[in-house]
């Protein structure tokens, strides 16, 4: 071993990879100047990128916000934008006509739905859902005002037929039908012979009433999120049922239930609203005639409905026959099997189609401005009416936009949030 | 032992819900009786109501003088013509802008799809921004948008009046947009432009039978031509020469600036320019995802057994995911088409003159008809979407996965 000259006893650092190959220097290789294709189009998209951003940002952050008409604006800040249509008209554009002083309660409202949205959207929370259940019926006596009390009754019916069954399954050991019809019997009879002279009672000991307000006044960003959101939280249940009902081996309720599905799905939304405003009243007993709001709703609901009807047909579609074979090899009855093997499969498949249906569904309240209802669309419209601002259109378009872009957004951010948090399979 | 008999239980009125055996029945006609008797009074409510106003379902409002004007049209119409062919303007109308949004969002949506997997970072970050902006803002904003640009943002005809003026026609002095609208030269079709069209047409037909021969070769001898450089000469050489031995029959006639306004050329008016655009641009967001996801849907194996038989990635694309990919992109595309149809009844935003605003606005609002117009209307719609519905099932089953 004499004749080695040299060992090395200590190790070198490894040395720094070559310039082209570290840091930014790769990063901009690898990802803009791959090839000469890449290169152009890098180039390209920059020249494209500064030359949209040199038009918009000084628009954009030289706006006026303290005009008072767009004249003013024209003249302080040339061609800028002139925000302050929105710094004089923005309690139109997110509240409608709803009475000044009366503002605090959408708002509340607002803030209880994002309180109620909690425990639905993130199952850390989920023992909190029912508490949720209480917030439909806070918010039409905010929103609309009157009585709290009927409300309160019928929430006090809601908790004596839900006790009742639990009572009735639980303790007694009834059927799950007997139960079930017994309680309804219950919150029927609560509704029909209780609840006005409790009211009346309570109303005499103490008064609960807010200032009603008419639905014409709702209008805005209200009246967008009080359609969409009632027609999501309504459409998911019914479209639940009309999916069930196509997939089912009863062939009547299949073609009622395809029917329905087919014939909403076919027309455009517009001319059902169009129903909704013009026809409906055909449709009903003479005489009966009830708010614009309400039938829009319904047409709004049942709607998307069919939609949310096909979404979820397509994700029981997807399991496999194994799932079912296994469900009634078990023994469960159908809606055993439904609840418990089925419907946990088959909402988790759909849920990026749910999603767009949901955001479908946010964006299509826009229609509404078309039959004359004033959401923001249709607000911007009567704002431009206004001799003062006459003329204006990027600043309302960019405003209402990036509201509607929020809420859109964020909805499909959650459904990706949510399927993380649902995915049962290791990847 | 005699076997004991096969048990025998007497029908009880409690197994038309316990039984699966009778249940099925029940709910059946339940669900029937419900339906009836909701059916049923509506109908009754809607002849109460209808007698009530002394009016019943007639159409014969339809074959009566319609009266107003329609700015936009395809078919001979004055206001001396009836509803119905009110009605079918309309329908043109409708069919026209979605033809040319269904165009727009096509070619839009698979150059942004395929833009959207670019490795350029910028490129991908820039197209999800495009995708994301129009997916997530409502359709009838972007209408309203489109249309406020066209309006607004554009010169009046008169800026480009004058020695020194303000705007200028754009692509080689043929096109002039205006506030007014967008004047296009319009092709003038001489003496023996005949030949000129019945070329195209056949190599048109080349082209068709070409790509057969092209495949069948492929598929017997696995050789592959070019078959997109010898399309486009079968498209294009054949006509020209034609053209030219013809002695150049068709010409263009270009828009020019008369008065207060532009003659000739084909005028096409801002609303539909608007309310093409915005449908095809927002469209072409939703196909551009449907084209990236269709993509993607392909396993990765595919990629990698292509690779592992020594194809080049351009080979792997047209060859093994392409293919298998259009199974998966054309469907939900075809009822992204039904979607453009369908939202072009908000042409009413811009004062488009498609069958909502024809059948189911003036004509319904002149005559007092809602029932038979809405009717009608719905029946238009059902129509076409049962007929682009059969078309994705057609679809479907052509290119189903065929197991043995």
């Amino acid at each position: 071993m004499s004749n080695l000259s040299y060992v090395r006893i200590k190790e070198i650092p490894p040395s720094a990879p070559p310039v082209g190959q570290r840091g930014i220097i790769k990063w901009l290789r690898e990802n803009l100047f791959s090839s000469w294709l890449n290169s152009i189009l890098t180039i390209f998209a920059l020249y494209f990128l500064g030359h949209v951003l040199s038009g918009i940002l000084p628009w954009l952050f030289g706006g006026n916000w303290g005009a008072s008409s767009l004249r003013q604006c024209r003249d302080e800040t040339g061609s800028a934008a002139c925000f302050a249509v929105l710094a004089v008209r923005w309690k139109q554009l997110i509240f409608g006509f709803y009475p000044g002083a009366e503002y605090w309660r959408p708002i509340l409202t607002f803030l209880l739905m994002v309180l109620a949205l909690v425990p639905i959207l993130f199952t850390r929370f989920l023992r909190l859902a029912s508490l949720s259940a209480l917030f439909p019926g806070l918010a039409v006596w905010l929103l609309w005002g009157g009585s709290f009390w009927p409300v309160f009754c019928f929430y006090l019916g809601l908790f004596s037929s839900v006790y009742c069954f639990y009572m009735l399954i639980q303790k007694v050991k009834l059927p799950f039908q007997t139960g079930f019809l017994t309680s309804i019997g219950v919150f029927i009879v609560f509704t029909v012979f209780l609840s006005v002279p409790i009211q009346l009672v309570v109303e005499s000991l103490l008064p609960l009433t807010l200032p009603s307000v008419e639905s014409a006044q709702f209008g805005g960003f209200l009246l967008s999120v009080l359609l969409g959101v009632t027609s999501i939280a309504i459409c998911f249940p019914i479209g639940i049922l009309l999916a069930l009902g196509r997939q089912s081996n009863l062939p009547l309720v299949t073609m009622i239930c395809v029917g329905f599905i087919e014939f909403v799905r076919g027309v455009p939304l517009i001319t059902l609203l169009f129903v909704a405003s013009v026809l409906l009243n055909y449709f009903l007993p003479p005489g009966t005639s009830f708010d614009l709001i309400l039938r829009v709703l319904i047409m709004l609901t049942l709607f998307s409905a069919a939609y949310q009807a096909e979404v979820i047909r397509g994700g029981i579609a997807a399991l496999p026959v194994g799932q079912y074979e296994a469900a009634n090899s078990m023994g469960l009855t159908y809606w055993q099997s439904q609840r418990l093997i089925i419907m946990p499969q088959a909402l988790k498949i759909s849920i990026p189609g749910t999603t767009n249906n949901f955001i479908a569904i946010f964006k299509d309240t826009t229609l509404v401005s078309i039959i004359g209802l004033l959401d923001p669309v249709g607000m911007a419209s009567a704002i431009r009416a206004d001799q003062t601002w006459n003329g204006i259109y990027w600043e309302l378009f960019v405003a209402i936009g990036s509201l509607y872009f929020i809420f859109c957004f964020g909805m499909s951010r959650y459904s990706l949030y949510l399927e993380r948090q649902l995915q049962t399979d290791l990847n | 032992m005699a076997p004991s008999p096969y048990p025998s239980e007497k029908f009880r009125l409690g197994m038309l819900l316990g039984d699966t055996r009778y249940r099925s029945t029940t709910i059946q006609v339940f669900a029937f009786i419900v339906f009836v008797s909701v059916a049923f009074w509506l109908v009754d409510n809607t002849a109460k109501n209808l007698a009530a106003l002394g009016k019943e379902i007639d159409f014969s409002y339809l074959s009566s003088r319609a009266g107003y004007d329609i700015n936009q049209r395809l078919i001979h119409y004055t206001n001396d013509s009836t509803h119905a062919r009110a009605a079918l303007v309309g329908i043109l109308n409708t069919l026209l802008v979605a033809f040319f949004g269904c165009f727009i969002a096509t070619i839009l949506g698979l150059f942004i799809g395929i833009l959207r997997l670019s490795n350029n970072w910028i490129i991908a970050r820039l197209t999800s921004v495009y995708i994301e902006g129009f997916r997530n803002i409502p359709v009838l904003l972007w209408i309203v948008m489109f249309f406020a640009f066209l309006t607004e943002m554009t010169p009046a005809p008169k800026a480009f009046k004058g020695a020194d003026p303000t705007s200028t026609m754009v692509f080689f002095d043929s096109i002039a947009i205006t506030n007014r609208g967008t004047y296009f030269p319009m092709p003038i079709f001489g003496t023996g432009s005949i030949y000129v069209i019945l070329t195209f047409v056949l190599s048109l037909v080349g082209i068709v039978m070409f790509l057969v021969y092209a495949r069948n070769l492929q598929r017997q001898s696995g050789k592959i031509l070019p078959r997109f450089l010898i399309s486009f000469l079968i498209l294009c050489l054949p006509s020209v020469v034609v053209y030219f031995l013809s002695g150049t029959p068709v010409s263009l006639e270009y828009p020019y600036l008369k008065g207060f306004n532009f003659k000739d050329g084909v005028h096409v008016r801002n609303s539909f320019l608007a309310l093409t655009l915005a449908l095809g641009v927002y469209t072409s967001a939703y196909i551009a995802e449907l084209v990236r996801s269709g993509i993607q849907a392909i396993h990765k194996g595919q990629t990698e057994a292509a690779s592992a038989l020594g194809l080049r990635p351009n080979r792997v694309m047209n060859l093994i995911i392409l293919p298998q990919a259009i199974r998966v992109i054309v469907p939900p595309t075809i009822s992204q088409f039904l979607n453009i149809t369908k939202n072009s009844s908000l042409a009413i935003a811009v004062g488009y003159m498609d069958v909502r605003s024809t059948l189911g606005g003036i004509t319904l609002n002149q005559t007092g008809r809602e029932m038979e117009s809405m009717l009608l209307l719905m029946v238009f719609y059902l129509i076409v979407s049962l007929g682009i519905s059969s078309v994705i099932q057609g679809f479907n089953r052509a290119f189903e996965i065929k197991e043995r």
